[in-house]
């Protein structure tokens, strides 16, 4: 063989071998992605170590208390248990096992969802984009080597998780009250569980153009398998019925940690995510890159009359996502509110039949029906919140993109484009949380339930506004002053979440960490009276904080890439 | 049609010793840039020189560190939106709200500013071949910029800033914007053009200024400017030509033998220049032809020269990046060869 020959025939070779497969790449867009994402994921992993940790050992101190876990297993039973937590396995002898799974479960495959779906967005959608993609395609990158190293890395971060967080369980927990191999169950569970909905997310990034779009429809895609999951499991404890079967939740708690283990649920989310992602990958390859399958429509030649000024583009922007998340929140609200009657009897048979739950309660049973609707309170409030934040960091996005400064250098003060922005986002989170409220109560109200009246729920409404308000006054003021710390709003959000699902869990919390969180100055809905001092207090802090957004967005640069 | 509101002798803009720093970055180092009533301004300088940044300040959209900038006669971050009315700004690169159609976006943009000339529109759709019809995410680089140009030439203002505007449109284009440049100008409007694109500067621009990290090197008119330049001559000469070679002003003489006699071609100062012809009378001439100094040698002339830094400084064997883009060698001031940059 000649030198020339010998400097030619591997260039050869490597075209006709590598240029076949649309899978070339994978492996450094892995390695690529890892790096890129490393403080991201070491987080994520970080927080659900820690949660799983924390929760065994905080139900570990309840424990320790003669009775007291058995009460919280009683309670279980009741719906804002079931509503808050599984399907109830294990209620009859709660250990600390028993109740990690049966209540921690649902929340860690949020978050692990979560995590799963902004993942894949991330790495697939999102970066095609923003044409970051087209310069890696352009390499020899095979077609679907960004989409499956999406994955692979996904499942490596949750093999991570999963196993990391088994060992923080059982050696918290002890081998003997948490066995490594229920720890596994339920930490491999979950994190199977939460990968159908980054399969589905990635089966949303081939359809839409947009990776908002995808994240949206995928996160909706949970709330409607959480929904199933409620309901199915309140319609029979414990256990669940077949229709929480439908829900990929229950894939998880149906494996029984720490109560009969049992492996072969998780085989339906093994067979989910293997579809999804045929699915994803057959769909992949007949669409064009950067393209949807649901084509782009022609557009107006001109503007309508009433686009005029930053408030009414606001507006265009903000509308489809307020329908449908109105939409969404108010159906699932309005299910909750049927429900409703169908509590009562379930506590009446409660009480009833288990002395020690009327002893534990007292003949009051309404209470139980208060806490049924203050946990859904809680839910829609949380959900109001989120939107808040969502929609708060819409200016930070037009800044960013560089539209800001196009409206800016026309006649536009930065007060009127922030104002614009925020009384949109704003008005748009009362709206929604007033849509969840008021269809809680027609929901009620349609099968008959009068009490609370109209009038409560009104009152419950007008409490939460100021609280949720100050979501997104806080990420208008990071906006304006730190932009590089806006995510602090989600922190808060998270913080509030725990505090309000666990806080009660923990029984040496210090007072001043349960004020951090805004919805703990909020009376109790449909239990305490409308508390005009807690209103007063909480408007002026989301006023103070919006005021503090204004004042700072006037003052700074404005930032481009 | 401005004369009334702005005071005809006012500049159109006014920087003096303008310093804006981000973080560690110098953006602007005592920049001065003056743009005159009704007069098309050029605004040269390579990527990162600090173009946009100067521009950004202008808008009001940074605030100056220090230095005095003057806007159509008002502070450009204090008086934002009132001076805002009167001028229509152009970015580099546009980006549009991506559910929004072309159309919808030109309409937009100009009602900020007021009212919309639809006829004037439609004329501009048409010149320009832009498909309003289009959803903005589906548009090129080119047609989104032809969308921030529509909706800046249909207003009518007293001051286009325009930053790059050019960057993303094929040779016809750049002739339809060059011509409604020209149009602004007939009709007083005063324009700071800023561009790498030196032919597009010179077709159209009065003064020229050209920055360099953060500050102004060069301005002036065209004329002046290409009086502190060079000519290139070349001319067919029978006798022997050594001796141009020695005269002052000249350099990087070459010479060809060709049939007729000796091809030379050199560089000459333009002060210089008498000298080389009364020399040049001597040798008997064939043929002459002198080109006036292209903006494109001015411009390589003062990035020229750190070109040449860079590759004098770089021992192990320079990478292309160094000629492309001089300034990402900070601290490379000295002049070192004067050769090789140049061509």
């Amino acid at each position: 063989m000649t030198a020339t020959l010998e400097r030619t025939a591997p260039a050869a070779s490597s075209a006709a071998g590598r240029g076949g497969s649309t899978l070339t790449g994978t492996g450094s867009l892995v390695r690529f992605i890892l790096r890129r994402d490393r403080v991201r994921l070491a987080v994520w992993t970080g927080s659900l170590v820690l949660f799983y940790a924390y929760f065994t050992a905080a139900l570990g101190i309840m424990g320790e208390t003669e009775g007291a876990l058995q009460a919280r297993g009683a309670l279980m039973e009741t719906p804002s248990g079931i509503v808050m937590g599984g399907p109830g396995y294990g209620v009859e002898n709660y250990t600390v096992g028993a109740a990690m799974a049966n209540e921690g479960t649902v929340w860690v495959v949020l978050a692990l969802a979560l995590m799963s779906i902004l993942h894949v967005v991330r790495h697939t959608r999102a970066e095609e984009e923003s044409s970051r993609s087209e310069l890696v395609r352009a390499a020899p990158v095979g077609r679907h080597a960004p989409a499956v190293a999406a994955v692979a890395t996904l499942v490596l971060v949750n093999a991570v998780i999963a196993v990391v967080s088994a060992l923080a369980m059982t050696g918290v927990g002890g081998a003997e009250e948490m066995p490594l191999v229920d720890s596994l169950g339920m930490t491999v569970g979950s994190g199977l569980s939460a990968m159908v909905f980054g399969a589905i997310a990635l089966v949303f990034c081939q359809l839409v153009e947009h990776g908002r779009g995808a994240t949206g429809r995928s996160v909706a895609v949970f709330g409607l398998a959480f929904a199933i999951e409620v309901a199915g499991n309140l319609r029979e404890v414990p256990g669940g019925s077949t229709l929480s079967w439908f829900s990929p939740i229950a894939w998880a708690q149906q494996t029984r940690a720490f109560v009969d283990l049992r492996w072969w649920p998780m085989a339906l989310s093994v067979v989910a995510i293997v579809v999804l992602l045929v699915a994803a990958s057959m769909l992949a390859s007949r669409r064009d890159f950067g393209g949807g399958m649901i084509a782009t429509r022609a557009g107006r030649p001109d503007a309508r009359e009433s686009l005029r000024g930053p408030l009414a583009l606001a507006w265009l922007q903000q509308r489809t996502a307020l329908l449908w998340s109105c939409l969404g929140l108010g159906l699932m609200w309005l299910a909750s509110g049927t429900l409703i009657p169908e509590i009562g009897d379930m506590i009446g048979d409660l009480v009833v039949e288990n002395p020690a739950m009327q002893a534990f309660f007292g003949g009051d049973t309404s209470q139980l029906e208060a806490a049924f609707l203050g946990a859904i309170m809680l839910y829609g409030a949380l959900c109001a919140a989120a939107y808040a934040i969502v929609m708060g960091l819409r200016p930070k996005a037009e800044e960013t993109t560089a539209r800001a400064e196009v409206v800016l250098s026309a006649p536009v003060s930065r007060g009127r484009w922030l104002g614009a922005q925020l009384l949109v986002a704003g008005a748009g989170t009362v709206v929604l949380l007033a849509v969840g409220v008021y269809a809680l109560w027609a929901g009620a109200a349609s099968v008959g339930v009068t009490e609370p009246g109209l009038g409560t729920y009104t009152e419950v409404l007008v409490s939460y506004v100021p609280a949720v308000l100050i979501y997104l006054g806080l990420t208008a003021a990071l906006f304006a002053w730190i932009p590089r710390a806006t995510a602090a709003g989600w922190a808060l959000l998270a913080y509030t979440f725990v505090i309000g699902m666990f806080g009660g869990l923990i029984e040496d919390l210090p007072e001043a960490a349960r004020w951090i969180s805004p919805f703990h100055w909020v009376p109790e809905p449909f239990v305490a009276d409308f508390d005009a001092g807690s209103f007063a207090g909480l408007t002026a802090v989301a006023a103070g904080l919006l005021v503090l957004a204004f004042v700072g967005f006037r003052r700074r640069d404005l930032q481009s890439t | 049609m401005n004369s009334t509101t702005t005071g005809t002798t006012a500049p159109a803009i006014e920087i003096h010793d303008l310093h804006k720093s981000f973080g560690a970055v110098q953006a602007l180092d005592g920049l001065d840039l003056t743009v005159t009533h009704g007069q098309v301004a050029g605004f040269l300088g390579p990527n990162g020189a600090g173009k946009s940044t100067a521009i950004r300040v202008l808008l009001g959209l940074l605030r100056k560190d220090s230095g005095q900038v003057r806007l159509l006669g008002g502070d450009p971050w204090s008086d934002a939106v009132a001076l805002h009315r009167r001028l229509a700004y152009v970015p580099g690169d546009v980006s549009l709200w991506p559910n929004l159609s072309g159309g919808e976006s030109i309409d937009y943009l100009a009602r900020l500013r007021g009212k919309v000339d639809t006829k004037r529109k439609d004329e501009l759709l048409e010149r320009f071949g832009l498909d309003p019809t289009k959803k903005t995410r589906t548009y090129s680089k080119g047609n989104r910029q032809k969308v921030a140009l529509v909706s800046a030439f249909m207003s009518d203002v007293d001051l286009l800033v325009l930053d790059e505007p050019t960057s993303g449109l094929d040779p016809l284009m750049e002739a339809v914007f060059m011509e409604y440049v020209r149009e602004a100008k007939d009709r007083g409007t005063s324009v700071l053009l800023s561009s790498h694109i030196l032919s597009e500067v010179e077709k159209v621009c009065d003064t020229v200024t050209i920055i360099r990290q953060g500050r102004a090197v060069e301005s002036g008119t065209l004329e002046e400017l290409r009086h502190l330049t060079r000519s290139s001559v070349t001319t067919v000469v029978a006798g022997d030509p050594a001796a141009l070679s020695a005269l002052p002003g000249v350099h990087d003489v070459a010479t060809v033998g060709t049939d007729e006699g000796t091809r030379v071609t050199f560089d000459v100062d333009n002060a210089q220049i008498g000298g080389v012809l009364t020399a040049l009378s001597t040798l008997d001439v064939r043929s002459f032809t002198a080109a006036p100094p292209s903006l494109e040698e001015l411009f390589l002339r003062h990035y020229g020269e750190d070109v040449s830094d860079a590759a004098a400084g770089s021992d192990a064997g320079s990478d292309d990046g160094t000629h492309v883009r001089p300034d990402d060698r900070p601290g490379k001031h000295t002049r070192a060869g004067s050769k090789a940059g140049a061509r």
